[in-house]
């Protein structure tokens, strides 16, 4: 009896991720929802850059890796030339959140008929830790050595909450991955995102809080806790806009 | 042969991309080219096709980098500032081999400048369209019969090597109205087994990408781009020559500036003035085969540019210096009369005779 293996959609190049890193977690849980939609074959994934910039090697699904920041743009030209398949971005908060933000809020706008995982650390990672659209007040990084200071580089952007105000977008969801509750959590909401995509809804996004225990200087445990102790309460989890649900109401 | 309509060049722009099977276009509104987009919003509704207008120039180039990844054809249109917005598209589109068709309707500039037609982007076309070496297959149309025609062609290129192919215009070129002929038969269609489409689990998954962080891969992915651009170059050039035959002063130009040279060269005739012209049409490979039969027989190239002076410098490389150059230029949206060239030709000539 087989108890536990590899979802099909994940490949076998090994990871290049640091160790604690939970970018394997939100791949594993991307490549089992691939499987248990049976969607692999006509799934077209697009790479961002940064930390993820490789994710097209672990996708077995047709992959494009796009410029920084880009990646909605690129998802919009590709389903709407494929509207039968399914596409998805793979996205950082420095690319979804600073320098691709114009591409996020008009693919938004659009309700273009994708799904995005949008993974926020809170740091740019791929650079070696600098100071990201969604670093924490007061956080330190090689950007901001004393902290981040609102009043001279502004405050962290809350995407769901942004986002949730514009009226094309279907479904939003911040989810955290630092629990087993969590990600359980997590991959319910991912499926959401790839099977309102598949039903014609339009434009999901899922919000994933995620550790980077190099760049936070943490231990890998200790990055899970943090993301408790101060990435939550700054990023409340939850279901930020669920249109469909919402007019079944 | 279709009947000839009356069209300005822009239009014919657009329709030429949709009898190529064109149906994905994304644009963003800049003048002078805005009835390219104008025309693809009125018609791609009605055929099935996708019109788009994009949130910025950048995301436009990375739509039309989406659709050129699943081998479908597609293209943008812009004018000066807009496509230097497009230089990262281009730099991404170039690495990652993919196939796409992109419109300059050139206006004058630096920054902002002005809306009136302008070649000051020739650089920016033949020599540096993004980071990186890469190049692009830039067509040169001087008649509204031309920006089609090479619209079709510049398809065809495309998908051939993938790669760019740029329509490198001018606000004139673009206003215009001309009688046109349109009646393009379909192209075969390219083979395009590296498109990513879905595996249909079926294959083993394509990988659309411009990443290499091996050195030696990514060194080895340029030599062989450019094992490629070397066959284009000997074997895609285009080039109209006019009264060359007896020619001792040779003026180049392209686009808009040849029309107005050839007035030039009639009346410069009429006065035993023994003037032609070489025009290239691909301004990318440029076309130095008629160029070297030159030498030795032209004392003077008269360059006929609306810039400060950009293809004279090809012209240079392709003559291998020999010879006078001289540069007869408006900028900033002036045009040369042809006067103005005329008094070009009969200087080199000796003067006034």
């Amino acid at each position: 009896m087989v108890v536990f293996e590899k979802p099909h959609a994940l490949s076998d190049a090994p990871l290049h991720y640091c160790p604690g890193c939970t970018h394997g977690i939100v791949h594993r849980l991307v490549a089992e929802v691939m499987d248990e939609l049976g969607i692999e074959g006509k799934t077209v994934g697009i790479a961002p850059v940064g930390c993820s910039v490789m994710a097209y090697n672990y996708f077995n699904c047709d992959m494009i890796e796009a410029a920084h920041g880009r990646a909605p743009a690129v998802a919009t030209g590709v389903k709407r030339a494929l509207p039968e398949n399914v596409v998805f971005t793979y996205q950082g908060d420095g690319d979804l959140a600073s320098i691709g933000m114009a591409e996020t809020v008009h693919a938004a706008a659009r309700n273009e008929n994708i799904t995005i995982i949008f993974i926020n650390n809170a740091i740019y990672g791929m650079t070696g830790g600098q100071m990201a659209p969604t670093s924490l007040p007061g956080q330190v990084t090689q950007t901001s050595p004393y902290g981040r200071d609102t009043d001279h580089c502004g405050f962290p952007i809350k995407v769901c909450e942004m986002l949730s105000e514009i009226e094309g977008a279907e479904y939003l969801e911040r989810v955290a991955v630092n629990n087993v509750k969590n990600v359980k959590n997590a991959k319910k909401a991912i499926k959401k995102a790839f099977q309102n995509q598949i039903d014609g809804k339009g434009f999901s996004l899922v919000e994933v809080i995620s550790s980077c225990p190099t760049n936070w200087g943490l231990t890998p445990q200790k990055a899970l806790e943090w993301i408790d102790e101060k990435m939550i309460p700054y990023y409340p989890l939850g279901v930020y806009k669920d249109r469909s649900a919402k007019e079944a109401e | 042969m279709a009947d000839k309509v009356l069209m300005k060049g822009n239009e014919a722009i657009a329709e030429a991309a949709i009898q190529a099977g064109c149906r994905h276009y994304f644009g963003y509104p800049i003048t002078p080219q805005t009835e390219i987009a104008a025309y693809m919003a009125k018609r791609m509704p009605k055929i099935g096709g996708c019109f788009l207008q994009a949130e910025s120039e950048v995301a436009a180039i990375n739509m039309v980098y989406g659709v050129a990844s699943t081998g479908y054809r597609v293209m943008t249109s812009s004018s000066s500032p807009g496509i230097s917005l497009k230089s990262e598209g281009l730099s991404y589109l170039a690495g990652a081999d993919l196939p796409a068709l992109v419109i300059n309707v050139q206006r004058g500039g630096p920054g902002l400048g002005g809306i009136q037609p302008s070649q000051s982007d020739y650089y920016q076309a033949t020599k540096a369209g993004g980071h990186g070496d890469f190049r692009m297959l830039v067509l040169a149309p001087a008649s509204v019969q031309e920006m089609a025609d090479l619209t079709v062609k510049g398809f065809d290129l495309a998908d051939k090597y993938r790669m760019t192919s740029m329509i490198l215009a001018d606000g004139t070129m673009g206003q215009m109205m001309e009688p046109v002929s349109l009646d393009y038969e379909a192209s075969k269609p390219v083979e395009k087994p590296w498109a990513t489409t879905g595996t249909k689990m079926e294959r083993e998954h394509n990988i659309v990408n411009s990443l290499f962080l091996q050195p030696d891969e990514l060194e080895k992915s340029n030599n062989e781009r450019f094992e490629r651009y070397k066959y284009i170059e000997e074997n895609e050039a285009m080039y109209e020559e006019y009264m060359m035959d007896d020619a001792e002063i040779c003026i180049t130009a392209f686009g808009i500036a040849s029309r107005v040279a050839k007035n030039a060269i009639v009346e410069a005739r009429k006065k035993g003035i023994k003037v032609g012209m070489i025009r290239p049409i691909t301004l990318w490979p440029f076309p130095n085969k008629p160029f070297e039969k030159t030498i030795g027989k032209i004392k003077t190239y008269i360059s006929v540019e609306l810039s400060m002076g950009q293809m004279i410098d090809d012209v240079k490389l392709a003559t291998k210096c020999n010879g006078e150059y001289v540069l007869c230029n408006r900028v900033g949206g002036m045009i040369p009369s042809p006067e103005e060239v005329l008094a070009a030709i009969e200087k080199a000539n000796g003067g006034n005779k």
